[in-house]
This record gives structure tokens, sequence and C-alpha cells, in this order.
């Protein structure tokens, strides 16, 4: 169970006077369970990338195999496919239509065919899995503030019950704290639900301190893809490409730097102040 | 998918026909079009065609950009091809049932076809190389005179080139939509015609939405920079005439005069 990308490329308006080259050779295996966050900048191919996973684009050339089955070929069942991987774009505004809350996030598994009950409790189950208060299931989505309209989008994709939840800049627009709200939630719903999450951002920062893989996307290729803590030791790379490691790398850099016996590869505030006590206790 | 849509399908090169002045190009397509209906020879017609073959090689927009256009009249062509065709009286050629086509009606099917594919090839040869900001800068500055009797030629401007700018972007803004949409499911192409509309409302309600927020937005900004209507105001680019704009406009009116030498005492003849 697990989607893997084979020497996918994608090429945006071929044939025209604005071709594109989005994605080149991408080769991935995402396996069931991971916490995956892909980091990139503007421009990257990560969004582009993460519209394969559910087949609304199609490669240009290479293939996408989901549970080892190649999306691509003759009678894939797509719609299922779509209900399996749910993909959250950065704007709830994008998907919100309905007169309130609820009903909208019953149109996902309304879709798939399922019962009025089955719908009901999957919309109840998913909007309790986002965290929102019960005062505004009956409220229109277009009263809410950002962060809340954000949940309820990610309600939306829930109610279908997917294996793989991907998330487009969940966080852009936030503030710190809407930010880790969400962040934590999102980080309770993998816990809880056991399912793949794809976490897409261009903060390190954000995903640093969730995340078991980075996947680092530049001019549409994948850069690096390991452990969070192996991805930030080529902070100067990710600098280059207009990125940048968490604030603690750089701070347990300059330490070393400056004879301080601790390790570089710290990846949260907690663990790098954990580390420099542990140093200082012992000197 | 939408993106395949080309309204205002400006097709970026550097040649000297992009760097012309909007308002000859203006003139020059309305010339094109006159010259079209107004002369109606063989002769004429070749010369048409040279003019036009020769418009297109300096464009360096690549043909096929050009014939992109004549997809959307083939229905509207053939339908007065065939009308031409069969409803036209004079020398009977042959007979299909109480329908006749006669000689004349070949001849003006063929002259109604070439025009229309001239029409629609001529304006796109000035939509491919002027951007939608120039063509309305154009139109406004040569609408100009009308303001005198009270036609509000910048507001219509403004309008036109508003409404131009927010084409891509609210395609942009459909196609996002949709996609939104499909990951939860929804299917966009599938059923009769009124489930397919019914199937539209998850699509519509967000663009509508977005719609008016964008355009109260602009409102906004236009009015946060000391926008009050055209009274006064001034361009950071002004259209200025330069030289290859003269050698442009001296060059339409020899096409002009060389057409109607041409249609009136034939090929060879108009040229001598």
């Amino acid at each position: 169970m697990a989607i893997r990308i084979e020497h996918l490329n994608y090429i945006y308006g071929a044939g025209t006077a604005f071709e594109k080259h989005a994605l080149r050779d991408i080769n991935l295996d995402l396996p069931d369970g991971q916490f995956i966050g892909m980091i990139g900048h503007t421009g990257s191919g990560k969004s582009t990338l993460i519209q394969h996973l559910n087949g609304l684009l199609k490669g240009t050339s290479g293939a996408v195999y989901y549970n080892d089955k190649n999306i691509y070929e003759e009678g894939f069942e797509m719609k299922r496919l779509r209900s399996r991987v749910g993909l959250v774009f950065q704007y709830p505004e994008h998907q919100l239509f309905e007169a309130d809350v609820f009903t909208d996030v019953c149109f996902g598994p309304k879709n798939l065919g399922l019962s009025k009950e089955e719908t009901e409790s999957r919309a109840y189950e998913a909007l309790r899995l986002v965290g929102l208060k019960e005062k505004y299931y009956k409220v229109s989505p277009f009263e809410l503030s950002g962060g809340q309209k954000r949940r309820v989008a990610i309600a939306g994709i829930l109610a279908m019950n997917p294996e793989v939840l991907v998330l487009d800049e969940p966080t852009a627009g936030l503030d710190p704290k809407g930010r880790d709200d969400i962040l934590d939630q999102v980080a309770k719903l993998h816990e809880e639900k056991k399912i793949t999450v794809i976490l897409v951002s261009h903060s390190m920062e954000d995903v640093a301190r969730y995340v078991e893989r980075i996947i680092v996307m530049n001019k549409g290729q994948v850069m690096f893809d390991d452990a969070p803590r192996k991805v930030f030791q080529h902070y100067k790379e990710l600098e280059a490409i207009g990125l940048a490691a968490p604030q603690v790398t750089y701070l347990m850099h300059g330490l070393q730097e400056r004879g301080w016996k601790v390790p570089a590869d710290a990846t949260t505030v907690e663990e790098a102040a954990g580390a420099i006590i542990e140093y200082l206790q012992k000197s | 998918m939408l993106r395949d849509i080309t309204l205002g399908q400006y097709y970026p090169a550097n040649s000297v026909l992009h760097k012309l002045d909007p308002r000859v190009k203006l003139a020059g397509t309305m010339v094109f079009i006159v010259s079209l209906f107004a002369f109606r020879s063989a002769e004429a017609y070749i010369g048409a065609t040279l003019f036009l073959a020769a418009v297109i090689r300096i464009s360096k927009v690549p043909l096929k950009f050009m014939l992109k256009g004549l997809k959307s009249i083939i229905f509207l062509m053939m339908l007065t091809v065939v009308f031409n065709l069969f409803l036209t009286r004079g020398t009977v050629v042959f007979r299909l049932g109480f329908l006749a086509v006669t000689e004349e009606g070949i001849e003006t099917a063929v002259f109604m076809a070439i025009r229309l594919v001239y029409l629609i090839i001529g304006s796109s040869v000035m939509t491919l190389t002027t951007t939608p900001n120039d063509l309305t800068d154009g139109l406004e500055k040569a609408m100009r005179p009308l303001g005198k009797v009270r036609v509000p030629v910048h507001e219509i401007a403004m309008m036109m080139s508003i409404a131009l700018r927010f084409i891509p972007i609210l395609l942009e803004e459909t196609d996002k939509i949709m996609k939104a949409q499909m990951a939860r499911g929804a299917d966009f192409e599938s059923g009769g015609l009124i489930q397919k509309a019914k199937n539209m409302i998850p699509l519509l309600v967000p663009l509508f939405i977005s719609a008016f927020r964008r355009a109260n937005d602009l409102a906004m900004a236009m009015e946060a920079r000391g926008y009050h209507g055209g009274e006064g105001r001034t361009k950071m680019k002004p259209l200025v005439y330069r030289g290859r704009d003269k050698i442009a406009y001296l060059l339409l009116l020899l096409y002009l005069v060389l057409m109607f030498l041409v249609n009136r005492i034939g090929f060879f003849a108009g040229l001598i």
C-alpha cells in the first residue's frame, strides 16, 4: 500500500510559446504511514508534483503507481484514487461552496455514493478530527476565520477517509498561533488515524518539528530526500536555492564554530536546548 | 484543459509588427477588412493574399497560431458556404433535388469563405502581436474625439482593460477550483444536461465569490492610489507616433491605392 513515482516528467503548455518543464525525472517512494514534508521555493514544482499523486495532472512521461497499479492505465478508477489520496489545496475558498459547514463537508463522501447516514457520520468524525467546535457546524463557511476555513477544507477531504493526506501550504496566511494549531492538529491526526501525511510548505521551520522525512524540490527536481537532520546539514545548499534550515541549525553550527562540543543536527528548539544544557553541565 | 482556451492570445516575439503603435495596427486591420469587402475580383484577392502573407512573415508568429482562431468559425463558415452555394440564382451547374447549384453561387461561396478566413487571420495578426493593454490604450486614444459627444471613452477603455486582465485570472481560478472539487470526487463531465448544470454549482459559487472579492479589492486599491476617472489622467507611456509608424501608415495607404487600381483595371495593369 503505497505510492511510487517513476521517471515522471511534466511539461506545462507543451507546444506553445509558454512551454515550461515543471517536473524532471522524478523518482519517489511514498510508503504508508509516513509523515513527509515537501519543501521547495515558489515554482520549484512541488504543487505540480502533488497533483500527480491523485491523477489531477497526467505526467508527460513516466508513471505513478498506487498500490503497484499504474494509475495511467486504461480502466483505472480515477475517482476511487481521489478518495484514497486526499489533496487539500492551498486556498480553502476554492472548495467551500455550501450554505453551511456541515453540508460542505458532506460533499466529498456524498460524491462517493455513500448512504446519508454514512455520509453524515463521516462528516461528524472529520469535523471532530480537525478540532472545529460544534457551534460552527451550521454556520456559513464564508463567515469563518482563515484558520477555521482551513479546518473545514481539511475536514472536507478527511470525510472521504483517505489513506494519504496531502496538504498544500496549510499554514499560508495564518498567524503564528493559527499555524501551530493547524500543524498540531495534523500531527495528531497522523497519530490517530495512522495515515500517510504529506505536508507541502516553503518553510523549514514549519515542517521540521513534525515530519520524519523531508523531500526538497528545486527547479522541478528532487534535490534532497532524507531525514530532517540529514537534510539540514546541507543548509548552505538550501540557502543557495532560497530556502533555509531552521534557526536552531544556525545556532548550533555557530556554537560549534566557537568550539562548543554540541551536536549540530538538532532540528527543534527543545532538542537544541537539551543538547546545550547537557554540554554546559558537562563542562 | 482550460489552459488551452486563448482569448487575449498575445504571442511574444521581437518583430517590427509587435513594436508598431497599436493605433497603426487597428487602422491596418480596418483597412485590410475594408479591402476584403470593397474589392471583389480574383486579382484583388491575390493582392490581399500577398499582403497578408507579407504581414504574417514580418510578425514572426508561427502560422500555426494564426490558424488556431479559424477553429471557432468553422461552423459559421460551413453555413455561409452552404447557403451561398444553394441559394444564389443564376446559371445552373447541377441540381440536387429542389436545390440548384449555380455558377454565381459557387463564386460567392468561394469568395465568402476566403473573406471570412482572411478576416479572422487578419484580426488574429493584430491580437497576436499586440498585448491587450496596448490594444485598449490604442482604442482609447483613437476614440478620444468621441469624448466630445459625451461618450465615456476612458471608462469604456478602463473597463475593457480590466475585463481583459481578469480573463486569465478567472480562467486560472476556475482551473484551481475545478481541481479542488475534483479532489473531493466532483464530476464535471458525465451526466445529462440538468445533472451537468447542477454539477457546476460547486464550481460557480466559489468562482463568483472570488470574482466579487477581487472586484472589491481592485476598486479599493484603485481608490487608494487616487483613481478618480479619466479627467486629467496622464500616462506613464503615452502613445507617440514614431518613424516606423508613419512608414506603416504610408504602406497601408499604398496598399489601399494599389488594391483600388488592381480591382479597377486588372492585376498586371495595376502594378504598372
